[in-house]
């Protein structure tokens, strides 16, 4: 317990030793979580009126940036599997960066429904015994299981590694393995617990379609590893951290797999939905058309798709895939491909036009945009301190991976 | 290792409790600093079906308090249960209505809805004549500003998109920070002196608040069981326990749930008395809230406001378990239909051509 304090005690400490790169990080991060505290005060104060979210359209930025985040935290682990099967040198490495950009992400998650939710002083209801969960009807019940259970796999894999790393000690494969293993199914499950969430409305054509749980784990496939690639090279520049070439471009390559499934699967969604031309066709218009001048989803959702196209196309040859720049330029492109797609791109055209047919524009308010980066924020933080944590004791020799 | 520090373990075990006690307890002091102690009350009051009846007294006091002493006026909170063989079921005759919005503003003010920001639970769709039920070609601000009809307006209907006017593209370009939430003519007076009569010529309308469904969506979806069905078949939430997430109003195939964007206004003239803990109370601020079909009226055997306010007789209400009630009589001798039965959601409310 002593060694487990001073290892928290040491890890703290890390936090504040920096050169001028970290702290001018740490003060613009500081600066918007300062002004996403400040409009969210308002928002506790005022109520949910300082979003542009009204009964028409009843979720918006918030959870938008929520759905997203949950294909990232969940694609984050999904690497690991690619790391096992190919048999990576530095595992330890990539299992740990993944799993801390999952618990940054997951708790971006939390904060964003925390944020959306007009009862924030309630949300012990959702906790079981305290609470009253409805289990098993409700999906968004299901949803904090799995994503609670997801935190905490993340958090005892990541501290447990940290601390080996600190006590000088190697890791315990048998203690570990499981636990890299158990949380491969719950990242499927946080992505197939929220794609159900939607699926499962019937009110919205647009959610209600068998083909979304597929497609939120192909994009996430994308987008997860997309981060991770970038985060790979800063780190790898930055730290005494081993990761190849030949590792970056076999993810690069499983990712113009995933993304071909990705596009392939959006397109028979668009065949579908133009071809038998119903009533429900309205919300696919929506997503494209450029008459739905406020929304504004169109302006983005076509260039997201031509990112994809892209970004698959970069990856798919051989020859641009291997070539690093080009390999970030996809990496930024997929990024903001499915940041769109998953993210307001799904839940906008759900509600527009509404269950009674009224169109209601939406388009996020100021307090919408600062409450929302400063909760991006906190997630930066969250894993900009993780790292500092674990550079240094991925640094000490002897703990390196013994395969 | 373990041998040797069991003290000094023991000592950072205690140490660690404490400061974890510490620490727990400055997170919770913000959250009652400030608090009276009927916040205090209301914040760790328990769910309203697991309340034992004693704990009820004690919230409905608690509350008839808060009301008295936000408006300086002296309410009565009840909780009548539903009673023996009653399934309530609604009538509502299309062929009748002449859209006069009449049941809108009655049930606002039996319902001590908030007016402003304005929530309504009944919406009025206009709909043209040659073209039918066509939802996304209703309007639901007929005859006022925001009708889709109305040059200026910002609201637009789906068939219009292929065919905006550049005055209407300007419009909904020019960013604009607030919308407003439902903007009929909340003022009666005003809507009576105004020149667009109903009903409007070539136009027919169709109410459309709660349907009170028999497999309601709405109640699947909550994550926390803050709504349910009564044993009458009035869907209810609990104000106090709801947590404002909204996915009650994604799941709703009917736009029948409202939230509280903001603190609901009211003025303490304006109040209705007359009150239930499952229905027209007035709801705090971030939660969702919906038809009740007047649980505080019709389960002392009263009509819902709207019934009785309708100056055409297009509103029907009843017992659907007795067979000589009005609604049995419709359901069995009318031409009946429901709004969108292919969800199966089973509404109770059911439309009807009397004429």
């Amino acid at each position: 317990m002593q060694h487990f304090f001073d290892f928290l005690k040491t890890s703290v400490k890390s936090w504040f030793r920096g050169n001028a790169y970290y702290w001018i990080w740490m003060c613009f991060l500081g600066i918007l979580i300062t002004s996403g505290a400040v409009a969210y005060w308002e928002q506790l104060t005022k109520g949910l009126i300082v979003t542009n979210m009204r009964d028409q359209v009843s979720w918006g930025f918030y959870i938008g940036q929520f759905t997203f985040l949950v294909g990232v935290a969940a694609a984050a682990v999904m690497l690991v599997i690619p790391a096992y099967i190919y048999n990576w040198k530095p595992i330890k490495e990539v299992v740990l960066l993944g799993e801390m950009l999952a618990i940054s992400a997951i708790v971006m998650c939390f904060l964003f429904v925390t944020v959306d939710i007009g009862r924030p002083d309630r949300v012990l209801h959702l906790l079981p015994f305290v609470g009253s969960p409805n289990f098993p009807y409700s999906l968004l019940a299901w949803d904090v299981l799995v994503l609670n259970l997801y935190f905490v796999l993340n958090v005892v894999i990541v501290v447990y590694l940290l601390y080996c790393a600190y006590r000088g000690k190697h890791y315990n494969k048998k203690i570990l393995a499981p636990l890299v293993l158990a949380s491969i199914p719950a990242a499927l499950a946080i992505h197939t617990v929220t794609a159900f969430l939607y699926n499962g409305v019937s009110a919205r054509p647009f959610w209600n379609a068998s083909i979304l749980a597929p497609r939120f784990i192909a994009s996430a496939f994308c987008s997860g590893p997309a981060v991770l690639l970038i985060l790979f090279q800063v780190l790898r520049k930055t730290n005494k951290l081993k990761i190849q070439d030949a590792a970056l471009t076999k993810v690069a390559e499983l990712m113009a797999y995933t993304m071909f499934l990705n596009l392939f699967l959006l397109g028979a969604e668009v065949f579908k939905e133009f071809y038998s031309n119903t009533e429900h066709l309205i919300h696919t218009k929506v997503l494209f058309s450029s008459l739905f001048a406020k929304t504004g989803v169109h302006y983005f959702m076509w260039p997201a798709i031509v990112a994809d196209f892209v970004a698959f196309l970069i990856f798919l040859v051989p020859k641009t895939r291997n070539n690093l720049a080009m390999m970030n330029i996809g990496c930024l492109l997929i990024f903001f491909g499915v940041y769109t797609e998953k993210g307001m791109g799904l839940v906008i055209p759900g509600f527009t036009p509404d269950t009674l047919g009224e169109i209601y524009l939406y388009a996020p308010s100021l307090a919408e945009y600062r409450i929302s980066s400063g909760v991006f924020s906190v997630g930066f933080l969250v894993f900009t301190l993780l790292v500092k944590t674990a550079i240094p004791l991925l640094n000490q020799p002897g703990t390196e991976a013994e395969h | 290792m373990k041998e040797k520090t069991v003290v000094g373990d023991n000592i950072s075990r205690r140490e660690f409790l404490e400061k974890s006690a510490l620490v727990a307890a400055s997170l919770c002091i913000p959250t009652f600093v400030g608090c009276t102690k009927e916040e205090a009350e209301a914040l760790l009051q328990k769910h309203f079906l697991e309340l034992t009846p004693t704990q009820v007294e004690q919230v409905l006091r608690r509350m008839e308090k808060e009301n008295l002493k936000k408006f300086a006026k002296s309410v009565k909170v009840g909780t009548e249960p539903a009673m023996d063989k009653v399934l309530f079921g609604y009538g509502l005759d299309i062929s009748r209505c002449i859209g006069c919005r009449r049941c809108v503003h009655a049930c606002v003010k039996e319902n001590n809805q908030s007016r402003d920001p304005e929530i309504h639970w009944i919406r009025v769709l206009e709909f043209n004549k040659e073209h039918g039920i066509d939802l996304p070609e209703a309007d639901p601000y007929y005859c006022s500003p925001n009708s889709i009809h109305d040059e200026n307006s910002k609201r637009v209907s789906p068939h219009q998109l292929t065919e905006l006017t550049a005055k209407q593209k300007a419009i909904l370009e020019k960013p604009e920070s607030q919308y407003p939430l439902y903007h009929v003519n909340s003022d009666e007076d005003k809507a009576e002196k105004s020149a667009c009569k109903v009903p409007r010529e070539d136009h027919f309308y169709i109410p459309i608040s709660c349907q009170q469904c028999e497999n309601p969506p709405c109640v699947k979806v909550c994550p926390v069981k803050a709504t349910w069905k009564e044993p009458d078949g009035i869907v209810v939430i609990d104000y106090n326990w709801c947590i404002g997430c909204r996915y009650c109003m994604a799941a709703c195939p009917y736009g029948a749930r409202h939230f509280n964007w903001a603190e609901p206004k009211i003025q303490a003239e304006d109040i209705n008395q007359d009150m239930h803990y499952l229905g027209n109370r007035p709801r705090p601020r971030g939660v969702v809230e919906k038809c009740t079909f007047c649980i505080q009226r019709t389960r002392k055997g009263r009509y819902p406001a709207c019934v009785e306010v309708c100056p055409v007789g297009a509103r029907k209400f009843g017992n659907l378990i007795d067979p000589n009630s009005e609604i049995s009589y419709i359901i069995k001798n009318k031409r009946v239909f429901i709004l969108k039965n292919e969800l199966k959601t089973r509404p109770k409310f059911f439309y009807f051509y009397g004429l």
